[in-house]
């Protein structure tokens, strides 16, 4: 494992053996993808030290960075698996027989003939454009989206927006990001956070200065890359006062996954005045194991919303925040998750009430389908010397099959005596009447079904942008043929 | 032309076959006819309408349903709605979340073959028609299919579907139930703008009241799971008049 001489050198691969499936480790029988891949830059399996240093040394990093990676390997390895409340499942992951850096460079690895026909016929039944598909399906190493989209770029650099990936930022902003970078969300948040912090590469960074209205949606699926699609992508966004921007990540086509396990951070800072909304749809191959951080940090009258809408993975853990830490601001959570046969989805949402008169919302609407399952988790602080803070959390669970599971694990904290707080959950199961009103009508029972759960959603689907929307009911529609019968 | 025949057709619960509530039902509705179907509380009047439809609570025990000379008792609910066969609810389900637009844009597109789409612009110009038809609002249709809807308007979205969806047999449960005289009429018009030579209908009512805004070809009486009495619509009247004891003690007079 040698660090890179000169920009024309690249580094050699951490192992001998270049040819090797890079998701052994984690159970692979159920996994939708797996292919031989060559990689050109790889730190081999395990994480120790020298893993961080190779990572760090690919991606030319200042040393201020190499020495936060490493202490974040400290803290990861000092802690326990959060298992006292989180699922047992977290002890299958075999860390040492991971991946933490891989990355294809610039070529194609396979073609497109050796996609297996199940997944083309995925692709095409979500209605991806050719091109995006071959991407996807790891043909393309890079996604040729500059034609196309290389002008929304330019069209927010022109107002001073700077939208870059994190290598790049760190290295060309370090005054902007260096002062948020790992503080909404610090190392030692969780243990994942930990190994995001000491392993991250990937992700966006995005700074909208003052005042500045991003009118289009700022998307990483338009500016996908080997990177992006990488296990431990770390994000960063930045409003400064009175800006706005919405950010959209993932896609609804299942991905292609080089590992099992997929650990990102998002940080959010939304400064006075400021508006943030990220929205994220992804459907992870089933043998995935996605354990996210994502938290924002919402100044005085600044307002973040979370719309997270999860399908697919092994084990899905995410709990979107917001610290209103400022005056009159504002945090919501808008969540969907589908855990299908083998997924367990735990998703949920934190709202830390820290300044007065700061609302916050949180919706969350769950599907269980056949074996799998769905577990709420909310968190509302609100302490005792504000007042006048507000939160609304509606949380609803439908279950499709007579063995489907969904748990609910609220914590609300409310002390003082000028809060206003609301709770509302519900669990349904499927009606068998409203099947067979709707199959007396000419639906099939899954097609009947499926039109049940997008109606149950549908509330909440319709704040997704429009593609978005339509890509998920038709996800939707997918996941659910096999729900029946 | 298309006909539905009932021939000696048993029906029981599911979760207990043994005992029979239709009881050897003989009946043949041709399009172009409708058929009144009266009789007291009990008799098994919804029961055999379920089970035509294919309700998985009841189960056809013994006899057939024929669908232009073909059995459809092989068939699954939907299979049967999409050769023909359109069950107005007695109580119809609420679907929270699916526009009535959406419900029957999947119903109309699940009637055509795999991989073709549906028109949307010929949809809705159809869909417009018939609310026009059968003078129903446009907004009606972004509402959620049968969600927080009066008696009335549940009645006149089962009446939509069945004009959007084309039926040749349309078995109609108690459809006056739960309406007033209003909405009867309402109703009523709009079963009778949908009366033809392609539709053939079944009524099943409780009262003769029906009767007077849909006039029927065909009366029948069902008392204990059979049609006992047959006739036009003079029947419905004589039954008003007398009420159901006096078919209950036909019955006992013949078989003593």
């Amino acid at each position: 494992m040698k660090p890179p001489t000169d920009t024309d050198t690249l580094p050699p691969a951490a192992t001998d053996s270049v040819v090797e499936n890079p998701t052994v480790g984690i159970d692979q029988s159920a996994g939708n993808f797996s292919y031989n891949v060559d990689y050109e830059f790889d730190a081999g399996t395990g994480l120790n030290e020298k893993t961080v240093e190779y990572i760090s040394s690919v991606k030319k990093e200042a040393p201020w960075i190499l020495e936060f990676r490493k202490k974040a390997l400290k803290t990861f390895e000092s802690m326990p698996l959060p298992t006292h409340w989180a699922t047992k499942d977290l002890e299958n992951i075999d860390f040492n027989k991971i991946r933490y850096y891989l990355s294809q460079g610039q070529k194609p690895k396979r073609t497109w003939d050796e996609v297996p026909d199940d997944i083309k016929k995925t692709f095409e039944r979500l209605g991806i454009p050719e091109q995006e598909r071959k991407f996807l399906a790891g043909v393309e190493a890079q996604f040729d989206s500059e034609a196309a989209y290389s002008n929304i770029k330019d069209i927010v650099s022109k107002q001073g927006v700077i939208f870059c990936n994190s290598t790049e930022a760190l290295r060309e902003h370090p005054e902007i990001f260096r002062k948020w970078f790992g503080k909404v969300i610090p190392t030692s948040d969780n243990k994942f956070s930990a190994l995001n912090s000491a392993v991250f590469s990937g992700g966006s960074f995005i700074y909208v200065p003052p005042g500045v209205k991003v009118s289009q949606p700022l998307q990483a699926y338009f500016r996908i890359n080997a990177e992006n699609f990488g296990q431990f992508e770390r994000t960063l966004i930045i409003c400064d006062e009175g800006s706005e921007v919405t950010y959209m990540e993932g896609c609804t086509a299942p991905k292609f996954s080089t590992s099992t396990l997929h650990s990102a951070v998002v940080e959010l800072v939304a400064l006075k005045g400021a508006k943030i909304q990220y929205i994220t749809v992804q459907n992870w191959a089933s043998n995935v194991y996605n354990l996210v951080t994502k938290r924002g940090l919402a100044m005085e009258d600044a307002e973040i919303k979370w719309i997270d809408c999860n399908l697919g993975s092994r084990l899905t853990m995410k709990y979107p925040g917001v610290v209103l830490k400022g005056r009159r601001a504002r945090g919501e959570v808008i969540s969907i998750a589908l855990a299908n046969d083998g997924q367990h989805q735990d998703t949920g949402a934190k709202m830390i009430h820290a300044a007065d008169e700061t609302t916050s919302t949180i919706i969350s609407k769950s599907i269980s389908v056949g074996q799998g399952r769905s577990t709420y988790r909310g968190v509302v602080h609100i302490p005792k010397h504000l007042k006048g803070c507000k939160n609304n959390t509606e949380c609803d669970a439908l279950l499709i099959n007579s063995n489907s599971r969904t748990d609910t694990y609220p914590a609300i904290t409310v002390r003082g005596d000028k809060h206003a707080t609301q709770h509302e959950a519900s669990v349904s199961k499927v009606n068998e009447e409203m099947i067979f009103y709707m199959q007396q009508r000419g639906l099939t029972e899954g097609q009947a079904m499926s039109l049940a759960v997008n109606g149950f959603i549908n509330d909440l689907a319709r704040q997704f942008p429009m593609e978005y929307s339509v890509e998920l009911k038709r996800l939707i529609d997918l996941e659910m043929e096999g729900s029946v019968g | 032309m298309h006909t539905l025949e009932i021939k000696d057709l048993y029906v029981s619960l599911t979760e207990s076959p043994e005992k029979s509530i239709v009881k050897g039902l003989n009946l043949t509705i041709k399009a172009g006819e409708v058929h009144a179907v009266m009789g007291p509380n009990g008799t098994g009047k919804s029961t055999f309408s379920k089970a035509i439809a294919g309700h998985p609570d009841y189960v056809i025990t013994s006899g057939d349903v024929r669908l232009d000379g073909e059995s459809i008792l092989e068939m699954e609910p939907d299979e049967r709605a999409r050769a023909g066969i359109f069950l107005a609810f007695q109580y119809p389900s609420e679907v929270p979340g699916v526009s009535i637009a959406n419900f029957l844009r999947a119903a109309q597109q699940a009637r055509l073959a795999e991989g073709e789409e549906l028109d949307a612009t010929a949809y809705y110009k159809k869909l417009y028609s018939k609310m026009d038809m059968l003078k129903i609002d446009r907004k009606f249709t972004s509402r959620s299919v049968n969600e927080g809807f009066s008696g009335g308007e549940k009645k006149r979205c089962e009446i939509l579907q069945m004009a959007m969806l084309e039926p040749t047999i349309a078995l109609m449960d108690e459809t006056d139930s739960g309406l007033d005289i209003d909405a009867l009429q309402v109703v009523a018009a709009g079963v009778n703008q949908l009366r033809g030579p392609n539709l053939g209908v079944l009524l099943i009512t409780h009262y003769q009241r029906l009767l007077n805004y849909i006039v029927p070809d065909f009366v029948h009486v069902m008392y204990d799971g059979r049609i006992v009495k047959s006739g036009d619509k003079s029947l419905a009247l004589e039954l008003e008049a007398k009420g159901y004891e006096w078919v209950k003690q036909e019955l006992a007079a013949a078989k003593a």
